[in-house]
């Protein structure tokens, strides 16, 4: 039986999309069968950053509505077979969908799928609720900023009083030299203040626009995101990796006096 | 940026973090500041009747304390409220 993960943050813009595609791509990387599910009506994404925009025929909404079957909708990977993506519907709005529906589709690729991952909409309206309806998992994607953590915050709340039980933090867009000298909030600050278990922490890399440019994942590439999704992938099957230093570029200095492990 | 000024100045890290503290306390205790702004007016209004009371020295916030009952941090109205006169008020 698959499992149900749903990527949210509360707040757009903090990289709910990016992080769903890399860490989606990275459990297909390791021989999973993944399926990625644009739950955002109105507003579809996935599908580029994917690099897929050109194989869609049909969405999520036309499975919903019965207008065909799930594996009409599927679009293959373009590098990796057992890794498919759901699109969402770019002419319809969030209301199209129920939160039972939404279950009973997950339930449904339970059967043939190791991993659901749900990319949520931004906000807590009918779309944030219908993406964590058939969830086992959420994934809380924020960046160390005060609008974005105060978001996660809800979000968290929101979770909990939906009985999701288990709820893991992903710090993204983080700056290491801004840590250091003391003008950004570091993981552990917000890993404190949100008191959930950290599953993943992601250095602002320009690699990520220059991979979403191109519609390919950057996962499991040498550069630092690509190893920190990597990172979470694996943490997600149940691997114990520990957390990347990201300060290893930093010259010898760097290494010599500020050295810690995120 | 100046050697002395990197002693002096305060991150903005640890503001932001600061912050973000305060707010989410009365985010999560889902009290407005229009709502603490009513409970504040109220308890000035109580304590006016028995006790002369430094309205600018006033402090009234939701902090975060330590159960004593169950495990973890529950929000908790704080209140300082200096008094000027025990005996003001009698008329």
């Amino acid at each position: 039986m698959g499992e149900v993960i749903v990527v949210t943050s509360g707040k757009g813009g903090v990289g709910k999309t990016t992080t769903t595609a890399n860490v989606g791509t990275g459990l297909a990387m390791l021989e999973k069968k993944v399926v990625l599910i644009d739950t955002d009506i109105g507003l579809r994404n996935l599908d580029v950053v994917m690099g897929l925009e050109n194989r869609i025929v049909y969405n999520l909404v036309d499975v919903i509505e019965g207008n065909c079957r799930i594996r009409n909708a599927l679009i293959k990977d373009k590098r990796y077979p057992n890794l498919y993506l759901l699109p969402s519907a770019q002419t319809r709005d969030k209301n199209a969908v129920s939160p039972e529906q939404m279950r009973k589709l997950a339930d449904e690729l339970r059967e043939e799928f190791d991993y659901i991952l749900m990319d949520c909409p931004a906000g807590i309206e009918q779309g944030f609720r219908n993406a964590i309806a058939g969830a086992d998992k959420a994934l809380v994607v924020t960046t160390p900023e005060v609008s974005a953590v105060r978001d996660a915050d809800r979000i968290i709340g929101l979770l909990e009083a939906n009985e999701m039980n288990e709820t893991y933090l992903v710090v993204n867009r983080l700056r290491m030299d801004m840590v250091k000298r003391g003008d950004m909030m570091s993981s552990e600050d917000v890993m404190e203040i949100l008191a959930v278990d950290l599953i993943g922490v992601v250095p602002d890399d320009e690699n990520i626009v220059i991979s979403t440019n191109q519609g390919e994942p950057l996962v499991g590439s040498d550069s630092l995101a690509g190893r920190a999704y990597m990172n979470i992938s694996r943490r997600l099957t149940g691997e114990d990796i520990p957390f990347l230093d990201l300060n290893e570029r930093q010259s010898f200095f760097g290494k010599l006096f500020g050295k810690r492990k995120y | 940026m100046g050697l002395a000024d990197l002693f002096r100045r305060r991150g903005t890290g640890s503001i932001a973090k600061d912050r973000l503290k305060l707010v989410l306390v009365s985010d999560r205790a889902g009290c407005s500041p229009e709502v603490m702004e009513q409970i504040k007016n109220d308890i000035i209004a109580v304590i006016s009747k028995y006790i002369e009371i430094d309205l600018d020295g006033l402090d009234i916030k939701i902090t975060q304390t330590e159960s004593e009952i169950h495990n973890g941090s529950v929000p908790a109205l704080f209140a300082n409220i200096p008094i000027k006169d025990m005996k003001a008020s009698k008329k």
